[in-house]
């Protein structure tokens, strides 16, 4: 025994999680949809992912260790995680050099100029990912068809996604019956045969993860919840009011980024709220915002913006949002 | 479903490793260390001088003023020196030191094991016996009890509720202290009740003492008005306010006593220590501690003098292992760590628990995540994160806006958060200067 006893204060002991547990649990959770953008996208999926998480991580390190000059955190787990999440969020056929750029903004743009890890208020993939959607819109929006492990990578067939369909189709007057036609059908869409980025084309991959994250504590279910339930009601008015100009909430719900925005980045602990009651109101924001420019929006898509615009809320929700404090009421007893 | 308290909490690992052995008695120590301040409350007032002969059970120094406490003799003796120690609390407190002569006791006190049954005093005289067998809250905030028990006008109380939750990992005093003197506990809790004058006292268990509450639920049908409830494993359910939300729904306001919703809470060790004062006319200066701890050889739950090194504990649950990183007085979510095994055993010690040196470091912090894990543990719904960061950057007038005086510093923030961030100790700093800053603002 060393003679000197510890006498640190209270608790002398820890529930032993740590963060990087908890961003190894996300990146557990991501495996189902990464099995199924290979089994999809076959050898792009591959690239795309391994590009991202690999610049991804160099970037952070280069910055902690050329410019902070502070002790590494690199195996925190958390530049894995953006890695991840901005390959998911990308085409499986879009050009190494392209990812590269994008993994620069949200690492080093989005994250560390504000201090690195628990300091950023945007979700660092998605800043990456909108900053190469408006930079590269061509490649950004050349959509692989999923064909099977045999697909190429750059040179892979391309088709448009279903919400794209439903949106120029629309646009060119086209009824809305025969534009269902032309998309896949629920099954399908559930399963991921269908265009659109990487990560966010099977449900259930994402479903697993989202129960896996549960299990796990690492995420409640406000946030999700509360963005689907949103779309869901929203996307039902809309589509009973006129059935022949609104898609129905399963096709909002099953299409692009619904699933995988709401699970994994709405969700990212620094940029969403810190309380259930704030975090259910983000979410239903969200929701809004993303049926809002789905519908009468320039893009087909919105969970992206949707998402980052709700995170520039967040401090103001933080501020006046508070949990409801034990004793706050003077009951009679 | 088994009640707990609605929101926040967590589980730590229980390691009860002495639940099921039975209390011993340590032998009478050849000296004790008697400090003035075991309770919360004004030191007692020292009556008697070096070289003095005193008897176990002697009257050796006098409450001062009403929230204050008698301290009785533990041993018969001759006071060697009175000086001061650093205690339990970590700060320095004058103590009486006695050579212990023999083991003789007051000649008042019943010393058999006989359980006496009837209650005979009215609640003033068991309130008076109370204040005079320097009985005060052994659950380990040492309160003094007679303070509880004294209904201001104006005031009402109409449930009586007793706490052996005992939430703490690794303590399990209050646990054998039910399974053997719960007929005792009983009598106090009928005591306690009658001075309180009401009908209804709950006992609150927790699921993880199923022996306990099958015991004590057989005995409280011989009692009238007391009931026992199984409650939900969720630690800090021994917390006063929230075991009353737990038992009765009722919500103590933020900065009131349980009083104003009606209810008082009692240990059952004091329940115990109560019915020793009034049956037996036994003085406190004696107390069930728990000395345990993963690498110990003899964990166990012992009666000890009050006084008593903490060494001889440990010696006696099979001396101190090669491993130790850390000793405990208390539990280890809410326990004092102390520099020194020669520090007394007092009122409020319910355990000693001795760490290895593998858990007695802490993990280095990193950055906040911002996962609101602090948040959604917190039993009164604070935002910890918030708190230490109002600390830190010593902005405390928000920090009093966000209530952290609020905090009653149960550590499950700390213990939950991931990146090891110290909010706790943060919190204390701004809590102990919001609470000088609001009392400078009252003399003005």
């Amino acid at each position: 025994m060393s003679n000197i006893l510890n006498i640190s204060p209270s608790p002398h002991v820890h529930g032993k999680e740590t963060t990087q547990k908890l961003m190894f649990g996300v990146v557990v959770a991501l495996i189902p949809a990464f099995i199924t953008s290979v089994l999809y996208f076959g050898i792009g999926a591959i690239i795309v992912t391994a590009t991202s998480v690999i610049s991804c991580l160099v970037f952070e390190f280069l910055i902690q260790k050329f410019i902070f000059k502070k002790p590494l955190t690199i195996t925190d787990g958390s530049a894995l995680v953006t890695g991840l999440l901005l390959a998911f969020n990308l085409p499986s056929n879009i050009p190494v050099i392209i990812i590269i750029i994008g993994s620069f903004v949200s690492i080093a743009v989005a994250k560390m100029t504000f201090g690195g890890l628990g300091n950023n208020p945007f979700n660092p993939a998605l800043v990456g990912r909108v900053f190469m959607l408006i930079s590269f819109p061509v490649q950004m929006t050349s959509w692989p068809v999923p064909s099977g492990l045999k697909t190429g990578y750059i040179d892979a067939v391309t088709g448009a996604t279903p919400l794209a369909i439903i949106k120029e189709g629309l646009k060119n007057g086209e009824p809305l019956s025969d534009l269902m036609d032309k998309v896949p059908s629920f099954t399908q869409m559930f399963l991921g045969k269908m265009g659109g980025s990487m990560g966010e084309v099977a449900a259930i991959a994402l479903l697993l993860g989202f129960a896996y994250m549960l299990y796990k504590k690492i995420i409640t279910w406000h946030i999700p919840v509360s963005i689907i339930g949103t779309i869901a009601i929203f996307t039902t008015i809309l589509w009973l009011n006129n059935p022949e100009q609104n898609a129905t909430p399963m096709f909002h719900i099953l299409s692009g980024g619904v699933l995988l925005g709401s699970i994994f980045m709405a969700t990212d602990y620094v940029t969403s709220p810190m309380n259930t009651k704030a975090m259910i109101l983000y979410g239903c924001c969200i929701g809004i915002l993303t049926v809002i420019i789905r519908v009468w929006g320039a893009y087909p898509e919105g969970v992206s913006f949707a998402i980052l615009i709700m995170n520039a809320f967040v401090p103001l929700m933080n501020a006046y949002i508070k949990p409801k404090r034990f004793g706050e009421e003077v009951k009679n007893g | 479903m088994l009640k707990t308290f609605p929101s926040g909490g967590i589980h730590p690992p229980e390691n009860k490793l002495t639940a099921n052995i039975q209390i011993g008695h340590l032998p009478v120590p050849e000296s004790v260390t008697i400090p003035l301040s075991q309770h919360i409350g004004a030191p007692a007032t020292l009556i008697v001088n070096k070289g003095d002969y005193v008897k176990t059970g002697q009257l050796i120094a006098t409450a001062k003023g009403f929230v204050s406490s008698n301290i009785h003799s533990s041993v018969s003796g001759k006071v060697n020196k009175i000086d001061t120690i650093i205690d339990t609390s970590g700060y320095r407190q004058p103590a009486v030191f006695i050579d212990v002569e023999g083991d003789e006791w007051i000649e008042t006190i019943d010393k058999s094991d006989k359980i006496v049954r009837d209650i005979t005093l009215s609640p003033e005289d068991i309130k008076k016996r109370l204040l005079d067998s320097g009985i005060v809250g052994m659950g380990g905030a040492t309160f003094p009890s007679h303070v509880k028990l004294a209904v201001p006008e104006g005031k009402r109380c109409n449930i009586l509720i007793i706490n052996g939750v005992e939430c703490e990992p690794y303590l399990t005093s209050d646990h054998r202290l039910m399974l053997e003197k719960g007929e005792e506990i009983l009598i106090g809790i009928s005591l306690l009740m009658k001075t309180l004058k009401v009908e209804k006292a709950k006992i609150g268990i927790e699921n993880n003492k199923p022996d306990a509450i099958a015991h004590l639920t057989k005995l409280a049908a011989g009692f009238k008005g007391i009931t026992v409830h199984a409650l939900k494993l969720k630690y800090p359910q021994g917390a006063e306010k929230q075991l009353i939300k737990a038992l009765t729904d009722r919500e103590v306001p933020s900065g009131h006593l349980p009083l104003d919703v009606g209810a008082v809470v009692h240990n059952v060790g004091t329940a115990y220590a109560v019915y020793e004062a009034v049956q037996k006319n036994k003085p406190l200066f004696e107390r069930v501690v728990t000395i345990t701890g993963k690498s110990l050889t003899k964990p166990g739950n012992f009666v000890v003098r009050i006084g008593t090194p903490i060494s001889r504990l440990i010696e006696a649950a099979g001396g101190l292992p090669g491993d130790t990183g850390k000793i405990v007085s208390g539990g280890p979510m809410m326990g004092k760590a102390i520099s020194n095994q020669d520090v007394p055993v007092i009122k409020g010690t319910s355990g000693i628990v001795v760490f290895p040196e593998n858990e007695s470091e802490r993990e280095e912090s990193g950055p906040c995540i911002r996962c609101s894990k602090c948040i959604s543990v917190c039993p009164l719904n604070l935002e910890p994160f918030l708190l230490m960061k109002l600390s830190e950057k010593g902005l405390f007038e928000r920090a009093e806006k966000e209530r952290i005086t609020d905090c009653m510093e149960c550590g499950s923030c700390s213990y939950t958060c991931p990146a090891h961030r110290p909010l706790l100790d943060y919190i204390r700093l701004g809590k102990s200067t919001v609470i000088r800053m609001a009392r400078e603002r009252n003399l003005k």
